[in-house]
């Protein structure tokens, strides 16, 4: 079966440092595919060169047999089809949580504002809003403002969400409820790609996961074969200092 | 569409125009600025008895237009019996507007210098006037350089304003060469250069001075 | 003392000063639709112009903000005579205070348009939006609520600079003022101090107005970084 998303050596410098060293994988529709590793190692970098966020120096990068990296392709369209999910939310400052869900539809899918409205109700409540649509991101808390974000990317009805660190800014206590959402999500099928430190998800979520360090992927396989034999000796190292860190991987 | 006219003899008039305005604008901002500087340490250090009547200044002279000050003071104040001339009117009439200013500016300045500041100064011994004068004014006066740079630049193109009391600074020379040769584009086209060049090298040795008196840690609430 | 006795002299003329008044106005409200609309154009070139537009914003602005107010406004009505075609008063005071108001409003938008972070633009473009729709929904909203102090600001400056336009015989209060001043020249004073008043009347009303409109727009957690409240 094709792939729906394929992802082709992908460099990118700043300046002098190399961030992407050639980064290929692909991605089947329905599919959970999680990257970690260490800070600093081009993780996020590569998520953004996937909707071109970040423009990539080399490389090429397919969405359901369009090219995405083509100069002559609909970028805007794409990206309409790439859900993007920030590490700081970047809910719109001067929106209710509503209107943040409804913009897209309405502004960049065209629907009318009825239709846009029923929708993003929906999916405030698929993501556990639905008493906060007449709230402004100041006064929803970073767990609920990273769920808005999730409910504003599902509204575009995506082919596939990309999660850039979600829960990395966020307070201990409300990691569990994005986690919680983004699990139902992968578990209804929706096609994701996870960028995070938490391994527990990893673990239980991930059809697949990709170690990455220093710009290339070191090793990639299904959890059970990354965390119980990992080929690579880094692969093991740097799961071993999560572990230390972060006390086990409790799913 | 006619020649266009403008005479090299021009020059030198507009010259001592400029130095009209130049003359004016320092002397007005340096009324400006001892009085600007008196009604701010009055409306921050003073009681209710002198703090008010500050106000009551401050607000006449912000809410008012200038050319409305500068006719009270030229056309209005012979109705008192003081007659001014029109150099004096001038200076005297932007020197209270720009020190209504620059007590706001110099306000904000000397309440951005923390109060431990003040403090300290008095446990030392000090006492309140010298306090002030050896701690927070020259604190004060670091903080305000940007507020008190923008007020000198602004004061230099407000002072075109005298040529309405037929005085003949920059702008008051224009008119009288352009009245009398009806050229006015050009000439001010010209006058408008003049005012160019003179904005951005008074911005430029403002800029200057800052970074000269510069000290670390000290700047304006938001700055480094 | 006898002051007030001349004040009270005064009072035949105010409703000739009033209306004089409206055409200050009037004035003042066409030099701010003209300096908003174009302030606006030349905020968003400086920020998102590239090199070429943006360079030529910044010279525009810089140009228009350190003319002096009244060699602008003798260009104006001087220049197009120059040129063969006659202007009259109110138009030449509205596009020379005009463009000149736009230079310092463009410094104010772009002041706001910068302080939103710039994430908001990004998850704009994450959507699918164009640059132009993230501009138009996203980051204006943003910009225009923040802007409002700034701007009024700009608006308590401008209300007295109409007088100005006395200059290029425009009808307005100070030129009026001045007629009754050359009638009876011991009215010299009161006038002048009920002009002023007027003005301050306009001045006061204004703030409390935009106040309002402050209060109206207002959104929690969107305000200048380093104000209280907010989430930038």
């Amino acid at each position: 079966m094709n792939p729906l998303l394929s992802v082709e050596d992908i460099h990118k410098r700043y300046g002098k440092e190399e961030v992407l060293k050639g980064v290929s994988f692909q991605l089947r529709k329905g599919e959970t595919k999680v990257i970690i590793g260490p800070s600093g190692t081009g993780k996020s970098t590569l998520l953004r060169c996937i909707n071109r966020l970040t423009e990539p120096d080399r490389g090429r990068v397919w969405l359901d047999g369009v090219e995405v990296t083509s100069p002559k392709a609909n970028i805007n369209r794409i990206r309409a089809q790439i859900g993007f999910v920030f590490q700081d939310f970047n809910l719109f400052t001067h929106l209710t949580a509503l209107d943040n869900v409804r913009l897209g539809p309405m502004r960049v899918l065209g629907m009318r504002k009825e239709e846009a409205t029923a929708l993003a109700l929906e999916e405030l409540a698929r993501v556990g809003l639905s008493d906060k649509a007449n709230s402004y991101p100041a006064q929803l808390s970073g767990g609920q403002q990273q769920r808005v974000s999730i409910a504003r990317a599902l509204a575009m009805n995506p082919k596939l969400i990309l999660f850039d660190e979600p829960t990395s800014a966020l307070d201990p206590e409300l990691i569990g409820e994005v986690l919680e959402v983004m699990i139902q999500l992968a578990k209804e099928g929706m096609t994701m790609i996870v960028v995070t430190h938490e391994m527990g998800f990893a673990r239980s979520v991930a059809d697949e996961i990709i170690f990455m360090e220093k710009g290339v992927i070191v090793e990639q396989g299904p959890p059970e074969q990354l965390f119980s034999a990992p080929k690579h000796p880094r692969t093991a190292e740097f799961l071993r200092k999560i572990t230390e860190l972060y006390g086990g991987t409790e799913g | 569409m006619t020649g266009f006219y403008f005479e090299w003899s021009f020059l030198p008039k507009l010259a001592q125009g400029l130095i009209l305005t130049i003359e004016i604008t320092a002397a007005c901002i340096s009324l400006g600025f001892v009085l600007g500087v008196l009604l701010a340490l009055g409306r921050v250090y003073g009681g209710k008895l002198v703090s008010i009547p500050c106000s009551i200044y401050i607000h006449f002279f912000r809410g008012t237009p200038l050319l409305t000050q500068l006719f009270i003071v030229y056309f209005g104040l012979p109705n008192w019996g003081i007659h001014l001339s029109a150099f004096l009117s001038g200076v005297l009439a932007l020197g209270l507007n720009t020190a209504a200013y620059q007590a706001e500016y110099f306000r904000g300045a000397i309440q951005a210098v923390k109060r431990g500041q003040m403090l300290a100064a008095r446990s030392l011994g000090m006492s309140r006037v010298q306090a002030i004068r050896y701690v927070i004014l020259p604190q004060a006066f670091r903080i305000v350089i940007p507020s008190w740079s923008n007020e000198l630049i602004l004061m230099l193109k407000y002072s075109s304003i005298v040529f309405s009391i037929s005085l003949l600074d920059l702008m008051g020379m224009g008119k009288r060469i352009a009245a009398r040769n009806f050229n006015y584009f050009e000439v001010f086209v010209v006058v408008a250069l003049f005012y160019l060049v003179l904005v951005l090298g008074l911005s430029q040795s403002l800029r200057w001075l800052e970074r000269r008196v510069r000290v670390p840690g000290l700047g304006a609430p938001g700055l480094r | 003392m006898e002051f007030f006795l001349k004040l009270g002299e005064v009072g035949r003329y105010l409703p000739m000063l009033l209306r004089a008044s409206l055409v200050n106005l009037e004035l003042l409200g066409a030099l701010l639709a003209i300096g908003f609309l174009i302030g606006t154009l030349v905020a968003l070139l400086q920020v998102y112009g590239g090199r070429l537009l943006g360079t030529g914003a910044y010279l525009y602005e810089w140009v228009f903000r350190s003319i002096p107010a009244l060699v602008l406004l003798f260009l104006f009505y001087y220049g197009p005579a120059r040129f063969g075609v006659s202007i009259k008063p109110f138009l030449a005071a509205s596009l020379a205070l005009g463009f000149r108001s736009s230079a310092y409003q463009s410094q104010i938008f772009r002041g706001a348009i910068q302080a939103i972070p710039t994430g908001q633009m990004v998850a704009a473009r994450a959507l699918g939006m164009s640059r132009i729709r993230a501009i138009r929904h996203v980051i204006l909203p943003q910009a225009f609520r923040l802007a409002i102090p700034g701007w009024s600001n700009e608006f308590s400056s401008v209300v007295k600079d109409t007088t100005l336009a006395y200059a290029v015989t425009l009808n307005e209060i100070m030129r009026h003022a001045k007629i009754v001043m050359d009638n009876q020249y011991d009215l010299a004073m009161a006038t002048f101090i009920v002009v002023a008043l007027v003005f301050l009347v306009f001045t006061y009303s204004g703030n409390a107005l935009l106040g309002q409109v402050e209060r109206r727009f207002r959104i929690p957690g969107l305000q200048m970084p380093g104000t209280q409240g907010a989430m930038l």
